[in-house]
Parts: C-alpha cells; sequence; structure tokens
C-alpha cells in the first residue's frame, strides 16, 4: 500500500497562497475538499516552500506560519527556513 | 559574526531549548526525576530526541496570541448576529452539550498530564514540548468553555458541565480512561494520550466532525476545533517522536511499547464510540460517515504509519481487525444505547427521519438495512403509537471501558459479545477482548474501577431511585433530558424559526 | 500479569470497589434476553441471594422486558438459560444460590420461537 503524505489546511484566505503553493509544487497531489478544511495528499512526500509561497503572498514568509492554518497532517515532519516537509522516505 | 543577523531555525531553536538545560549537581539527577524509571524503559542518550517543530518558546506565544485574536474575532461576532439562530436545526446543540461535558473535561486531565511528563522527563526537547502542549491543552479547555458558554444562553443540559464530568453514568467513560492514562507513568501517558490518542485518533474528532460543525452553521465551533487542531499538529508530531526515541533507545523498549499501543488503541477506539455517534446520528448536516472517517484517518492513515514503525518492529495494534469491523456497527449501537437511556441523560435523542434513514442505509449498505434499520423503524412505530422504548433497568457495564455492554460478537451482529475472568474470587465482565486484555495485565487498577452502575446499587449516588440519581447528577428533569421532540429547545427553536417566517414576510 | 508501579508495596493497598459486602446483603445480577438486541445489553440488579429463581423472573425479569412487544408472548416454560456460560435448566423454586449462582453471575435466556423484528 502506498503510503500517504498529508496536510489538511483551513479553507481561507490565510491559507489559501499556501494550497496553491502546494498544489504547484506536489506533482500528483490528490484534494480533498471538506467544509471549511481541505486535505491535500501525495503518495510518499508532501512539501510546502517558502518561496512559492512568497511568491504568491507577495511578503516575506516564515514555514512556522504554517501553524495559524494547519488542521493536520500525516508522515514525519522535516521543517527548516526554507521548506515544511512530510514524508515516509527515510 | 554579524549582531543583527538573525539565526537559523536550528541553531535559535539549540539555544533556547537545549542551551538551558543543566545536570544538576546539589542533588543527584535520579532524585530530580524520580519517575522515568520504573515503568522499565530504558533510554541511553536524551541528547538524540528530535524535535521537528523546533518551536522556541518566544515564537510558541506570538502563534498562540495570533491564534487566540482569530478566534474570539470570530466568536465576538458569532454572538453578535445571533449565530445561534442560523445553525442548521435546534438538534445539532446536542453534540455541543456532549462535547463540553465528555470532551472538555479530557483537554483538562490533558492539560495535566503533560504538565507532569513536561516536568518529569528527563530530555529538555520532551520537557518542553510536554510543557507547550499542557498550555495547549488549557487553552483548549478555556476556548471550548467560551465558545459553548454562549449556547448555554439558549439550549438546556450544558449549565452543569464539571460535576456531571464528575458523576453521569456515561462521561465516566471519557473520565475513566483519562484517570488510567494519568495515573500510569511518564512513558505510558506519552505513549497513550501523545502517541494513540493524538497521532492515531483526535484527527477523527477534530477533522471530519468540526468541519461538520462548519457545514451546519456553527462558525464558532468550527473556529475552536480547528484552532485546537492547530496545536494538535505540534502533538501528533511529539506523540510520533516519542515512540520514535523509545524505540531507537533500546531494543528492551519494543515489548513495552507495543502493549501499550495496544492496550491504548483499544481504549481510544472504544472512547471514539461517542463521536461515530455524533458524526451519523447526531448532526444534522452529515460531512461524511463514521466509517469513511475510519477508513481515511485510521486504515489509510494509520496504515501507512505502522508501515513505517514497522522498521523498528513494531506491529499494528492487536485488535486492529476488529476495530475496523467494528466500524460498521459502532454509531447504531452507541445511539441505541442513548436512545433506550435517553430519561438519564443530559441531551436529547430522536429516532432519524426517513431521509436520514435512508442516508444511513446507503453509508453502511453492509449492515445498516440489515441490523439497525428494522429496529429504528419498530421504535419509531412504537412512538407513534404513544409507547416511546425506554430501557428501565441500568445496563451491565464493561469493567475496562465503562460502557455499557452494548457490543456484539465479531462476525455475530446479532449477539451480545460477553466475557469474563475471575481474579482474587470475584467475577469481573468485559465488552469485548481487547478490554479483558487490559484487565488482565492490570487487574489491581481495574478492580478500583468506578462503575456507574455498581456504585448507584451501593448507594453513592443520591439514592435508590432514578429521580434521586438524576437530581444528585443536577439534572433539570424535563428540561435536559428526553426527547428533542417535546423539547424545550424544540419550542425555542421553532419559535426562532416562525419569527424569521414572519419577518420574511 | 501484574501491575508495574512506582510504590513496590501497591499490590497490598489495592481495594476492589465492588466486593459482595459493599452491596448492603445483595448480590450483582446481570440477565440478557438473546435475540431482542431492543435492549442494548444485560441489565443489572442488586438481589438477596435467597431469591426463589422463580421470583426473578416474574418479579425481576419479566417486568423490565415488559415494553418490548414480544415479552407478552413469552412462555417461560420453554425458555432456554445459560447461567455464567452453562446450559441449565433452573430450579424455580430454589434460591438463586441454590441455583449456582454468585455475586456478578450472568443469566442469559433464550424464547424459542420468539426472536424479536430482525433480533431487535
Amino acid at each position: 500500500m502506498a503510503q500517504v503524505a498529508s496536510i489538511t489546511l483551513m479553507q481561507n484566505d490565510d491559507a489559501r497562497p499556501i494550497i496553491d503553493a502546494i498544489m504547484a509544487d506536489n506533482p500528483g497531489v490528490r484534494v480533498l475538499n471538506m467544509p471549511g478544511a481541505v486535505k491535500l495528499d501525495c503518495d510518499g512526500k508532501i512539501t510546502v516552500n517558502r518561496a512559492s509561497v512568497e511568491e504568491r503572498l507577495g511578503r516575506p514568509w516564515d514555514p512556522q506560519e504554517i501553524q495559524l492554518v494547519l488542521v493536520s497532517m500525516a508522515g514525519n515532519l522535516d521543517e527548516d527556513d526554507d521548506h515544511f516537509t512530510l514524508s515516509w522516505r527515510h | 559574526m554579524s549582531g543583527t543577523k538573525k539565526l537559523a531555525l536550528r541553531q535559535r531553536y539549540e539555544y533556547l531549548t537545549r542551551g538551558l538545560d543543566w545536570e544538576t549537581t546539589y542533588q543527584p539527577m535520579d532524585k530530580v526525576f524520580p519517575y522515568d524509571s520504573f515503568e522499565g524503559i530504558k533510554i541511553k542518550d536524551w541528547s538524540a530526541w528530535e524535535d521537528p517543530f523546533r518551536l522556541t518558546m518566544d515564537s510558541y506565544w506570538k502563534f498562540q496570541a495570533e491564534k487566540e485574536r482569530k478566534l474570539y474575532a470570530v466568536l465576538d461576532s458569532f454572538a453578535q448576529n445571533n449565530g445561534q439562530t442560523t445553525i442548521s436545526d435546534g438538534r445539532y446543540a446536542n453534540v455541543l452539550k456532549l462535547f463540553l461535558t465528555g470532551i472538555s473535561p479530557e483537554e483538562y486531565q490533558a492539560h495535566r498530564g503533560f504538565a507532569f511528563t513536561g516536568r518529569h522527563l528527563r530530555g529538555a526537547g520532551a520537557r518542553v514540548a510536554a510543557q507547550m502542549q499542557s498550555l495547549d491543552e488549557l487553552r483548549h479547555l478555556q476556548t471550548q468553555v467560551h465558545t459553548i458558554s454562549h449556547y448555554n444562553k439558549y439550549f438546556d443540559g450544558i449549565a452543569e458541565w464539571p460535576l456531571m464530568h464528575d458523576r453521569v453514568w456515561y462521561l465516566s467513560v471519557p473520565k475513566s480512561f483519562f484517570d488510567d492514562a494519568r495515573s500510569a507513568g511518564p512513558f505510558e501517558f506519552m505513549i497513550a494520550i501523545g502517541f494513540a490518542f493524538e497521532y492515531l485518533l483526535t484527527n477523527l474528532l477534530f477533522v471530519p466532525f468540526m468541519s461538520g460543525a462548519a457545514y451546519n452553521g456553527d462558525m464558532s465551533t468550527v473556529t475552536f476545533g480547528f484552532s485546537a487542531q492547530s496545536d494538535e499538529s505540534r502533538h501528533m508530531t511529539l506523540g510520533i517522536e516519542i515512540i520514535k526515541f523509545l524505540l531507537e533507545q533500546h531494543p528492551d523498549n519494543l515489548p513495552i511499547v507495543q502493549k501499550w499501543v495496544d492496550k491504548w488503541f483499544w481504549r481510544g477506539h472504544r472512547l471514539l464510540g461517542i463521536v461515530a455517534m455524533m458524526m451519523d446520528y447526531m448532526l444534522p448536516k452529515k460531512v461524511m460517515s463514521w466509517k469513511e472517517a475510519w477508513d481515511i484517518y485510521f486504515v489509510e492513515a494509520g496504515g501507512a504509519l505502522f508501515q513505517d514503525l514497522g522498521r523498528y518492529g513494531l506491529k499494528m495494534p492487536k485488535y486492529a481487525d476488529i476495530a475496523t469491523a467494528e466500524a460498521e456497527h459502532i454509531s447504531h449501537q452507541n445511539w441505541a444505547v442513548f436512545y433506550q437511556y435517553t430519561h438519564a441523560a443530559a441531551f436529547h435523542t430522536w429516532m432519524p427521519d426517513n431521509e436520514h434513514l435512508d442516508w444511513l442505509s446507503e453509508k453502511y449498505p453492509n449492515t445498516f438495512d440489515k441490523y439497525y434499520r428494522p429496529r429504528w423503524e419498530m421504535w419509531a412505530k412504537m412512538e407513534k403509537e404513544g409507547k416511546r422504548f425506554y430501557n428501565p433497568a441500568l445496563p451491565q457495564l464493561c469493567q475496562t471501558c465503562q460502557i455499557p455492554m452494548a457490543y456484539t460478537e465479531p462476525g455475530d451482529p446479532t449477539t451480545i459479545c460477553f466475557r469474563s475472568t475471575q481474579y482474587k474470587g470475584d467475577t469481573y465482565h468485559f465488552c469485548s477482548d481487547g478490554c479483558k486484555d487490559i484487565f488482565c495485565d492490570e487487574p489491581e487498577k481495574f478492580v478500583q474501577a468506578w462503575l456507574p452502575v455498581h456504585q448507584i446499587f451501593q448507594g453513592n449516588c443520591g439514592g435508590a431511585t432514578v429521580p434521586d440519581v438524576l437530581k444528585w447528577y443536577h439534572m433539570n428533569v424535563g428540561a435536559d433530558n428526553m426527547d428533542y421532540v417535546g423539547s424545550p429547545d424544540e419550542k425555542l427553536w421553532n419559535e426562532w424559526h416562525a419569527e424569521k417566517l414572519r419577518q420574511a414576510g | 500479569m501484574s501491575i508495574i508501579a512506582l510504590a513496590p508495596d501497591y499490590e497490598s493497598k489495592v481495594e476492589p470497589r465492588d466486593p459482595l459486602k459493599n452491596f448492603h446483603g445483595n448480590m450483582l445480577v446481570y440477565v440478557h434476553w438473546e435475540e431482542h438486541l431492543s435492549f442494548c445489553s444485560a441489565i443489572a440488579f442488586p438481589l438477596p441471594p435467597v431469591m426463589p429463581f422463580g421470583a426473578l423472573v416474574s418479579e425481576v425479569i419479566a417486568p423490565h422486558y415488559a415494553a418490548h412487544p414480544d415479552a407478552s408472548k413469552i412462555d417461560w416454560s420453554k425458555a432456554e438459560w445459560m447461567i455464567d456460560g452453562e446450559k441449565k435448566t433452573p430450579d424455580f423454586d430454589a434460591s438463586l444460590e441454590a441455583n449456582g449462582m454468585h455475586h456478578k453471575s450472568l443469566v442469559r435466556f433464550w424464547t424459542p420461537g420468539l426472536s424479536g423484528v430482525a433480533f431487535s
């Protein structure tokens, strides 16, 4: 069975640039829309890139800001100044 | 070195967490941390602890303050706009009653539990993460009380939540769950709540259920739910780190951890049966069925997780297959319990209407029409004939999970599952092999269980009759309990709607 | 297996919560009507051990199941009994104790020909 790496975010304006960045940067991403929330799934690994979010947001963005709109996630987390990544790879 | 250049996240975290810890010299470390060895867990090197979130206290306060500002703005506007009148249906308020009496007090228990582990784990990284989680859990309780207090101005069954949590029969289920975890050692608590509950199971509560709150027009609850859940991601990370850390530290830890995972998975599965019922029966507008949520959040997400942890030798929790099979039944079986004991519950019940029955048939094609729909239709018919069905006796409870023994044999949904064992000359009864195994592993603990039905018979709950006991529960009989139809809640809801229609002309 | 506790003498301090002596001369009895899942679980009663089994049936069991449409059709002489996991033919005139029952015994019974609406 494929191991799904996943991020669930709130459906709001603060989250939209992050959702868009994930959609652009993770080929094959699957989307489950729920009232108030959106679940984004990828096989193995899903990543949020700071540069990608900043491009859409038009201002500097710290990956830790994702905590303001993050609802849930699945996978092992790796976070630094440039990305926020969940994966099942080692 | 530039005096103004910002440190990288990793360095900042290192200085502000690990760098502030020290080896004690006035007292030996073993006396300073007296609780981290008796459980048999072996830690060789606390410095190997990984902190993926790398959250420092200053960032923690900054983000939490921002979350609070957003949440309270929504709560204010909900109250100012009389949001309670625009929820999907008056029935919806009943999920909030169950939430505040059954779940919010566990946020407080989690706060206490993480404060304990945040003091007693020897590693600085784990201690800081547990302390943050302790503060989060307190915040969750506070925001839930604030949010639901608005509903308390209009709906019954909410006002006495702390007392009810301590006394009412079905609330002993969540209460005893956390009492069990909090009376364990710090490592078992971390596996119980940090890993099994937070990582494996809370998604089922906070994601589809809160999405359901949004769908039912309750913007205040969805906001506290998702605000809480944004902390939960950090909690899930702590949960997965603790299990990986224990398994990496020493091979002797594996059987201990596996035993805890088995125990707390099963206990959590039993506890969440109440959420199953809230999703399938109590949300007037439905987002997904319990079975669908179970498949996404346990079968798929849990499957990926245990595949990953397999490299340490950890296996899927014992009886995971039984729990998955029960996902086809558990919401129906729990709703049957509350329907027949509605006179003793501080929220309202009802039989599903035809549209709701059809939804259940569609979502549960293997089980609903065969096992449950005929019962609901029989009860609806009895209701129409003025013979609404009540169970006039008190139920037999499981010694471990404390739920009425309403669950059926694996593979046979027409027969109640009975299990029992003897301990020091007395008999103990269980709803399942999972609950029996937990008892048999620690009988000394579970023979002390405060089982509400037995306590009533011993004379410790206000008296011998149902009215005596309900009075002791502080239940406002005729308002808090019984069916939604005919309740003061329903009357109020209908008045609001008549008023809206009148204004709309 | 026994508990791993912080206090070495923990086991000696344990007080079970539900021994017979706490029930004021009664013992706990659980009863379940099989194939009638309208009653969500077995039901519990504190009863005197000297109560005749026949009185358990007529004064305790029958009235508590009366709300079910099948209840009025029960022929108690044909009911099949299981006490603590063993098929039994109880002596209705003898006491619960004399019928082999003890504190926290479980009495399951079947009513042949009656199995509710789809076992409900």
